[in-house]
């Protein structure tokens, strides 16, 4: 494609629109330095490919990385923590790349050894985003591998909770084999058994029916004996917790039929019900696989950890030594760069700090920071270089002492699902028929009737469709959901979801967005001239206020500033026209220290009157009144929030009288308003919220879903992590979850009348093998099908069925 | 007739070679990763000269 042409100008390298076209390589136009250095070095090494395969494949290099920000990978200890093997020659080692998105990335990691001659091979597992690289020791170092991935744009993630502990995910392939063996058994066994449904016994010889029969046996041995011990052992630790869970029935069922037909088998007597066996059982794990399929790059139980630097520059006799972090003691000074997370609670000492405290509070506008104030970790340095003198080792921090809380160290309890008081409850009923059946038969003295109707009644009513209905509507639930990028953790969370009936939000960051600040002017309109000449001082600046205004004021053509000066942490002066502009804070421009102001604000003054005020907020989130309009005539809603109450009125003109808005909660207090809400109020709670400081209450409620503006960043341990693209679908996911019990019901009702006509023959003692095989696999496939039709159903009329697929992104 | 027990036997046989080549397929990962594989087929020869050791 031409870009000449098209009317706005996109960075060849990563997409993003660039109005500055002076960075340019003949036709191809970048955005910034760091996308072209990419180009480069790509095109040096013959790598041009990557441009090829997909179109603007890279990400924005705006973000530059200092010259010694993997000095700590020399570090002998920190290395051992990461590399999987080592010998004289060579090292592996494994990485995560959130950044891979595409085939391109793909192809170019694959090609690493191109532009590092050291590297040996590099192989990638794109579910995971992982990059496995073998390196030769004697040509290049870890350092060296991960600088060269970080310069083409591919930072790996090392935190601090690989270096704690290496995390080793096994992916459960058992269920998989069983799932094959099971098939291929109940497959045979139904060919085997094509003699018997046709009544063809009397047409074949004797030794050939004798052949079969021992076959099937045969075969079934390990359906029985492999794959349908899970079933066991899971009915086995429920009854051992003194508690029925829906596998008991089903594991009774499995072996009654078993033993009853060897016993038909061996006595002759009969062909058994194997057929019907394995089938079910392998109907049973197919469903139990689709339900259970996990995602494999996101993870649910983030702490702090993992997104902690495992080390950072302290200051010795005048030189900086990257330490690991647990090795940094109070009263050591530590040093960090620009865009770099500060892990440790810690006093400012050298510096004008601008902390972004969006991973802990959601709060996206940068804070200034005086010299001798104390700043707690979890804050990111939006300025230049600090200086800090740690107050808190790493264990005893606040973040960490959030984290070692109560809630944190035991897991939710599982309460029961409807669908294991629904097994019972049919199992009993089922028991009961049998037994009043058996009774009949006793007391009209049919002996041999009565143990046939016994075990027959058994083996048909078990609740394996239940089961069915119940794994392959969530399974599909959750592919719908995660389709419209609501990710779940288990299936269960899909009737938590149906069952909660009170909203809890956080307010920064949850409700409100991030990236986009509105913007609004104080006094009377500005002259044309004033905007100019106001953004043109600036578009010097690179504090992300200065950039919202600009952003704002929208000029079109920009003045020539003289004797221009930036003074950091506070705002910028310089002189058009023999006027002497002066922009930033209120203790800049006044020269009186302020006071806590309940927004942000940048005041302008020209000579010596101050013209007005900026005043800079989050906006809120695209189709946030809507929503809440929805959300509100349903649910009760709470909107609680760590920040002063300037957005109170508002809020509660949008939320009506149902709700209830607090604010300046600390995180401990969100804990608790959610704990009120279950105890005292006997609520059903669900919690959004995104950063830090509502983990405790994310984890305390019944419901935790976290918003996320990128799937692969920061979330708190939750059971959902929702896009925050798709916030305004938030409703539609809770009535789809809805009706999800719904279908799961109806088609229980459905396996009720198979069941009933399965207990017609089975209390005369009529049911023959025949009977069984055709009621087994027809009600199960039924049963999926409906399933399937009504869950795609409800979501197409609800408007979560995306036609589109292209957009699978896990 | 009983030219039919060997035909069993053989068809069975047949069908645990697909179910051992499933569970091959299995334990090689090759259904942990499906997007890399479908990939790295469509990329140019050149590059995959180098084999991956474990």
């Amino acid at each position: 494609m031409n870009t000449e042409t098209q009317h706005k100008v996109t960075c060849y390298h990563c997409g993003e629109n660039c109005d500055n076209t002076l960075i340019h390589i003949q036709d191809k136009k970048f955005c910034c330095d760091g996308c072209k250095m990419v180009y480069e070095i790509l095109s040096q090494n013959n790598l041009c490919t990557y441009y090829d395969l997909n179109e603007n494949p890279g990400l924005s290099q705006k973000i530059k990385f200092r010259e010694n920000k993997f000095a700590f990978l020399d570090d002998e200890t920190i290395q051992q923590k990461l590399i999987q093997f080592k010998d004289n020659n060579q090292t592996n080692v494994t990485f995560y790349l959130p950044q891979m998105h595409c085939s391109s990335c793909l192809w170019l990691l694959e090609n690493l050894h191109k532009i590092n001659k050291g590297v040996v091979t590099t192989k990638v597992n794109f579910t995971k985003k992982e990059v496995f690289i073998v390196f030769n020791n004697n040509e290049t170092s870890l350092r060296k591998v991960v600088e060269t991935l970080t310069t083409i744009g591919y930072e790996p993630h090392i935190s601090l909770e690989e270096f704690d502990s290496k995390k080793v995910k096994v992916i459960n392939k058992t269920r998989l084999y069983k799932l094959g063996i099971a098939g291929f058994c109940f497959a045979n066994i139904m060919m085997m058994s094509f003699p018997e449904y046709f009544s063809l016994n009397s047409y074949i010889e004797q030794n050939i029916h004798t052949f079969l029969k021992y076959f099937i046996v045969l075969l079934s041995l390990p359906v029985f004996f492999f794959c349908a011990t899970e079933f066991y052992s899971i009915a086995w630790k429920g009854l051992v917790n003194k508690h029925l869970n829906i596998d008991a029935p089903i594991a009774l069922a499995i072996f009654i039929t078993f033993g009853r037909s060897l016993y038909e088998i061996f006595t002759n007597t009969g062909s058994g019900y194997l057929d019907s066996m394995s089938g079910i059982v392998f109907f049973m794990l197919l469903g139990r696989i689709l339900q259970d399929k996990t995602y494999a790059s996101i993870s649910f139980d983030r702490d702090y950890k993992s997104f902690f630097p495992i080390a950072v520059n302290v200051i010795k006799e005048n030189k900086s030594i990257p330490t690991s972090i647990d090795q940094v003691k109070t009263g050591d000074v530590i040093q960090i760069f620009s865009n770099e997370l500060i892990p440790l609670d810690a006093i400012l000492s050298k510096g004008k700090a601008e902390i972004d405290y969006s991973f802990v509070t959601g709060e996206s506008i940068p804070q200034s920071k005086e010299i001798g104030e104390i700043i707690y970790a979890g804050g990111k340095q939006m300025g230049g270089v600090l200086e800090l003198v740690v107050v808190k080792e790493i264990s005893q921090s606040y973040l960490t002492n959030l984290w070692n809380k109560d809630v944190f160290k035991h897991k939710k309890e599982n309460t029961d699902s409807f669908i294991h008081l629904l097994a019972n409850n049919f199992t009993f009923i089922v028991l009961t028929i049998a037994g009043i059946a058996a009774v009949y038969w006793y007391q009209h003295a049919e002996y041999k009737l009565m143990w046939n109707t016994l075990t027959t009644v058994l083996i048909v009513a078990c609740p394996c469709a239940l089961l069915l209905s119940s794994t392959f509507t969530n399974g599909n639930i959750l592919r719908i959901l995660s389709q419209n990028k609501l990710y779940l953790r288990h299936p269960d969370v899909i009737e938590k979801i149906s069952n909660i009936n009170h909203l809890v939000f956080d307010k920064t960051g949850t409700l409100t967005q991030n990236k986009e600040i509105q913007v609004s002017f104080s006094n009377e309109q500005l002259t044309e001239t004033q905007k100019i000449e106001i953004a043109s001082l600036l578009t010097q600046s690179s504090h992300p206020l200065s950039k919202a205004i600009v952003e704002y004021l929208n000029v079109s053509c920009l003045t020539e500033i003289q004797n221009f000066k930036t003074i950091a942490g506070s705002g910028v002066e310089g002189w058009i026209d023999d006027k002497h502009y002066k922009i930033g804070s209120k203790e800049f421009v006044y020269g009186i220290p302020s006071v806590d102001e309940k927004s942000a604000a940048v005041f302008i003054k020209i000579d010596s009157v101050v013209i007005g005020e900026f005043k800079l907020r989050n906006s809120y989130r695209f189709g946030f009144k809507q929503l809440m309009q929805q959300l509100v005539s349903k649910f009760p809603i709470s909107v609680i929030s760590g920040d002063n109450d300037a957005e109170k009125h508002y809020l509660q003109t949008i939320l009506q009288n149902k709700s209830e808005v607090i604010f300046n909660q600390k995180p401990d207090e969100k804990l608790s308003y959610v704990e009120y809400l279950q105890n005292i109020q006997h609520k059903k709670v669900m919690m959004i919220g995104d950063g830090l400081n509502d983990a405790g209450a994310l984890k305390q409620s019944d419901v935790g879903i976290a918003i996320t503006e990128n799937i692969n960043n920061f979330t708190p341990g939750c059971d959902g992590i929702l896009d925050a693209a798709q916030f305004p679908n938030l409703f539609k996911f809770i009535q789809f979850a809805k009706n999800g019990k719904k279908i799961i019901l109806a088609t229980f009702m459905l396996s009720v009348i198979y069941n009933i006509i399965g207990l017609y023959f089975a209390i005369q003692g009529t049911l023959s093998p025949l009977i069984a095989a055709i009621l087994m696999p027809s009600s199960t496939i039924t049963i999926i099908l409906i399933t399937y039709g009504l869950s795609e159903l409800s979501a197409w009329k609800i408007g979560l069925l995306k036609n589109d697929k292209s957009h699978k992104s896990q | 007739m009983s030219v039919i027990i060997i035909l069993l036997i053989v068809s069975v046989c047949i069908a645990a070679g697909f179910l051992l080549a499933f569970l091959w397929s299995v334990n090689d990962g090759q259904f942990e990763d499906e997007f890399s594989a479908a990939n790295r087929i469509l990329f140019d020869d050149t590059i995959l000269n180098n084999k991956p050791t474990k």
